[in-house]
């Protein structure tokens, strides 16, 4: 508490100029469009859990942007994110250098990943999204459950985190769609050996374009293994007050809506409209490409796979 | 006495011109306005306007002296009694409140009180009155008090308590101060430099202002008296959006008006330049007939859009500001009253196409006093549009509630507390919309005022 106080003491708050700012204190490029960055944010690190997200803000003016939580260290203080570049606010972040700071940074958001009681999971990571998956594979790791992780990357030059996930996982299996690396070939082939090998995963977990995060929902249904799903639809507020988050579950026969902010980002899987949810996110995405147009990240996957109006 | 029958017209930008910008709409009285309106009050001994004002505010007092030319006499007897006058004046229903009890409004119109309070409130903030504000500080005594949320009902508890010498906090979950001040209300009704100004007098007075702290996830309530707060005021307001849940809800093109009003207000998404998307496209249909609707409809006719306002009863039952609703028209917003969506259809790539409504009419009067609007069978029509925005009201945040423990909360997820604005756990009180669900700023203003003479009571004995 003492420490709060003092680091709360030392915030140069002063209307709405000149605040505190988030300081970047490591920064890594894991391959041409995804970089990881260590920032100060003692607040955000003492809460924080796998699962989580933060929202940023670069700059006055900026687009306030939900990013998971990949690590974080809570005696230094500081919170890593690890982001692709895809378009105007990622490319700005990825301007900043080590010793710069970030306008705001706010969190931890969203529920923590539920990882207490399993035995044996599988986390299933798509591009960008292994790095939103990775802490839940080291926290499940740590509480001692058995885990495989089956990450898939486009092609050979944007495969990431391969030495982590090594490091936490009973089994790693790596693909890329070109087999350029790894195995040809697509997440759910893997999965699908598995669970006919008579792998017993007591939960399945997929992180990455919804497209893929759909098949492992359809790979995993009949041979009845639960499947969590993390969301990532369009926020702002990150708070429960907008809305713009909201996506439908089906329960029951019921179309219930739930925000995706505050009620997730993790949902079970089989009650998704996935869809829908593919679907809203691409509402913005006429004038959202207005700069990079990145080559594999959390969104793009869909847009390949279905063509736009 | 010959009595002026009529309330002296506000002046306003064009509305041709202002109907594709976001500037202010209403301009404001002139000094020797004020003085002619000011000349109209009775300065009735019984004061029935006061009742008519949550906050309280000695209103023949302060217009006595606009009468008399002297308005820093006038700024300070508003400000007895409350802290955010130029946000008041600006978006108070006067014709509601005190201005619906003014004897000259029984047989002519009533004294533009609202009007008054703002002019005085912008003659006060055209001075320099920075160094006046220091010259006031008081002794500080030590005890810390916590704010959670900057919406109004925060900004004035906060106020209170800093000018008895109490140590403020305030914690804001988004990255600007103000509440629905800064992200609800648009620019062209209550300008944000207004809010920034009453914000900085504060800090400038010792509150400390720490925004981009989520309570209940960044730190939560124990966490705060762990660190050393003494009492802690809960202001977070009613951000929780509804929906109707029919058909169609999560198209593209279909915004809750928090999210729309968001994206346009707080993240600037009107500036040119501004890297926050929205689209309205041509049409755009709000549906809903409160503040909220309607300055959603006026910021998307800003944005280009032809705008449609659905409103299930009639225009007398319109919940939202007279004058607004008159600007509204002027700007062109069209109104369809005893209409009720009952689905959204879209076109081939899930974007909105049309919103499909049911007539009503209106029939007995429900528990709350208004007409019940039931529907008329086999009335269903079409109206084609590219957006539609649901203003259909909020209820409180749900964050606070499902992480502090020993709070009581009614059906509506509102915040129980007593008339000092305690809640069911020590040390704890609550305020503004958080309790009673979406309302005005007067009100969470008064909530705020009320909560901070309690503290000060508890505290301070
Ligand atoms: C809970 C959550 C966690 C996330 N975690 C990560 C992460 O760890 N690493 C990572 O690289 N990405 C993550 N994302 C996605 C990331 O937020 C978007 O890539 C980012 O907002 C794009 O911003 P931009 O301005 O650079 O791109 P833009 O040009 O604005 O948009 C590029 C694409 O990103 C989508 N997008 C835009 N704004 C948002 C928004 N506010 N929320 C979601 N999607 C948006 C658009 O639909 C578009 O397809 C996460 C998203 C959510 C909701
Ligand atoms: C579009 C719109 C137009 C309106 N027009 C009018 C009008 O013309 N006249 C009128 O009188 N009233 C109007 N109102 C209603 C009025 O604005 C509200 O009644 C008033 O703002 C309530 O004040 P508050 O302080 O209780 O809450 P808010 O203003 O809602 O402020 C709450 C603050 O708390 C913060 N917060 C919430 N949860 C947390 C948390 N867990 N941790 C930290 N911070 C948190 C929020 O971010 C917010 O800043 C309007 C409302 C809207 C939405
Ligand atoms: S991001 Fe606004 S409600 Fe979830």
């Amino acid at each position: 508490m003492k420490i709060l106080i003092e680091y709360f003491d030392c915030q140069k708050v002063s209307g709405l100029r000149g605040r505190r700012m988030y300081r970047i204190v490591a920064k890594e490029e894991l391959n041409s469009s995804v970089t990881k960055i260590v920032v100060e944010a003692p607040l955000v690190a003492r809460k924080a859990e796998p699962g989580q997200f933060i929202i940023l803000r670069v700059d006055d003016d900026g687009e306030r942007i939900p990013l998971t939580i990949a690590d974080y260290d809570r005696e230094k203080g500081t919170v890593t994110i690890i982001f692709q570049i895809v378009g105007a606010t990622t490319n700005i972040l990825n301007q900043k250098q080590v010793g710069e700071s970030i306008k705001d940074f706010v969190g931890p958001l969203g529920k923590e990943a539920e990882t207490n009681g399993y035995k044996n999971v599988c986390i299933v990571g798509g591009g960008v999204g292994c790095a939103i998956a990775l802490p839940i594979a080291k926290k499940f790791h740590e509480l001692g459950a058995k885990v495989t992780s089956i990450v898939g990357f486009r092609s050979k030059d944007i495969v990431i985190l391969e030495e982590d996930f090594k490091k936490c996982s009973d089994k790693l299996f790596v693909l890329t769609d070109d087999g350029t690396y790894g195995t040809k070939g697509n997440v759910t082939a893997p999965l699908k050996d598995c669970l006919d090998q008579g792998e017993k995963f007591d939960l399945v977990i997929t992180i990455g374009p919804l497209i893929m995060m759909k098949f492992v929902v359809l790979t995993c249904k009949p041979y009845g293994v639960p499947v969590t799903v993390s969301m990532n639809p369009i926020m702002i507020d990150g708070t429960g007050m907008c809305g713009g988050c909201r996506l439908t579950l089906l329960q029951d026969g019921e179309r219930v809506t739930k925000f995706a902010c505050v009620d997730g980002p993790d949902f079970n899987g089989y009650e998704i409209d996935f869809d829908e949810a593919m679907s809203r996110g691409r509402m913005y995405q006429e004038q959202d490409r207005h700069a990079n147009t990145g080559s594999c990240n959390l969104f793009s996957a869909d847009k390949d796979n279905k063509s736009e109006r | 006495m010959a009595f002026i029958a009529k309330m002296n017209s506000m002046p306003t930008l064009d509305a041709s011109v202002r109907s594709k910008n976001f500037k202010e709409v209403a301009l404001g009285y002139s000094a020797n306005v004020a003085i002619e309106e000011a000349k109209r009050c009775l300065n009735c001994k019984n004061k029935p306007c006061v009742t008519g004002c949550p906050a309280n505010i000695d209103i023949p007092g302060f217009i006595s002296h606009v009468k008399n030319n002297d308005f820093d006499k006038a700024f300070e007897v508003i400000s007895q009694s409350s802290c955010l006058p130029a946000v008041c004046g600006r978006v108070c229903p006067q014709e509601s409140q005190c201005e619906s009890k003014c004897t000259m409004g029984v047989k002519f119109e009533p004294v533009g009180i609202g009007r008054l309070e703002r002019f005085v409130a912008d003659y006060h903030n055209s001075k320099d009155s920075d160094n006046e504000q220091k010259a006031k500080q008081v002794q500080p005594n030590g005890i810390k008090i916590a704010i959670i949320g900057s919406g109004p009902s925060g900004l004035s508890c906060a106020g209170d308590l800093v000018r008895e010498g109490f140590e403020v906090s305030i914690y804001e979950a988004l990255h600007l101060p103000g509440g629905v001040l800064s992200y609800g209300i648009p620019e062209f009704r209550l300008p944000k430099r207004i809010i920034r100004k009453e914000v900085d007098a504060l800090i400038s007075q010792g509150v400390k202002l720490k925004t981009n702290v989520v309570i209940g996830k960044t730190l939560d309530i124990d966490d705060l008296f762990e660190m050393g707060y003494k009492a802690i005021y809960v202001s977070t307001g009613a951000g929780l959006p509804k929906f109707m849940n029919i058909p169609g809800e999560s198209l593209k093109g279909v915004y809750s008006a928090n999210e729309f009003l968001t994206r346009v207000n707080l993240m600037k998404a009107y500036k040119e330049g501004s890297f926050t998307p929205i689209s309205t496209g041509e049409k755009t249909v709000v549906v809903g007939g409160g503040n909220v609707a309607i300055d959603a409809a006026r910021c998307a006719i800003r944005l280009g859009s032809k705008v449609t306002v659905v409103y299930r009863r009639t225009e007398k039952e319109l919940p939202a500001r007279l004058e607004e609703i008159e600007h509204a028209k002027e700007e062109g917003i069209e109104f369809m009253f005893l209409t009720n969506p009952i689905e959204i259809k879209s076109d081939e790539n899930g974007f909105v196409d049309s919103i499909v409504c049911r007539q009503m009419k209106l029939s007995e009067p429900d528990e709350s006093g208004r007409a019940r609007p039931v529907e008329v069978a086999g009335s269903e029509f079409e109206i084609k549009t590219h957006s539609v925005i649901m203003a259909l009201g909020t209820s409180p945040n749900p964050l606070i509630r499902k992480t502090t423990k020993g709070i009581k909360f009614n059906m509506h997820g509102g915040i129980v507390v007593d008339d000092n604005g305690k809640t069911s756990r020590e040390g704890i009180y609550a305020g503004g919309d958080a309790v009673t669900g979406s309302a005005t700023v007067i009100s969470a203003l008064g909530a705020g005022k009320r909560v901070a003479k309690a503290i000060m009571e508890s505290l301070t004995k």
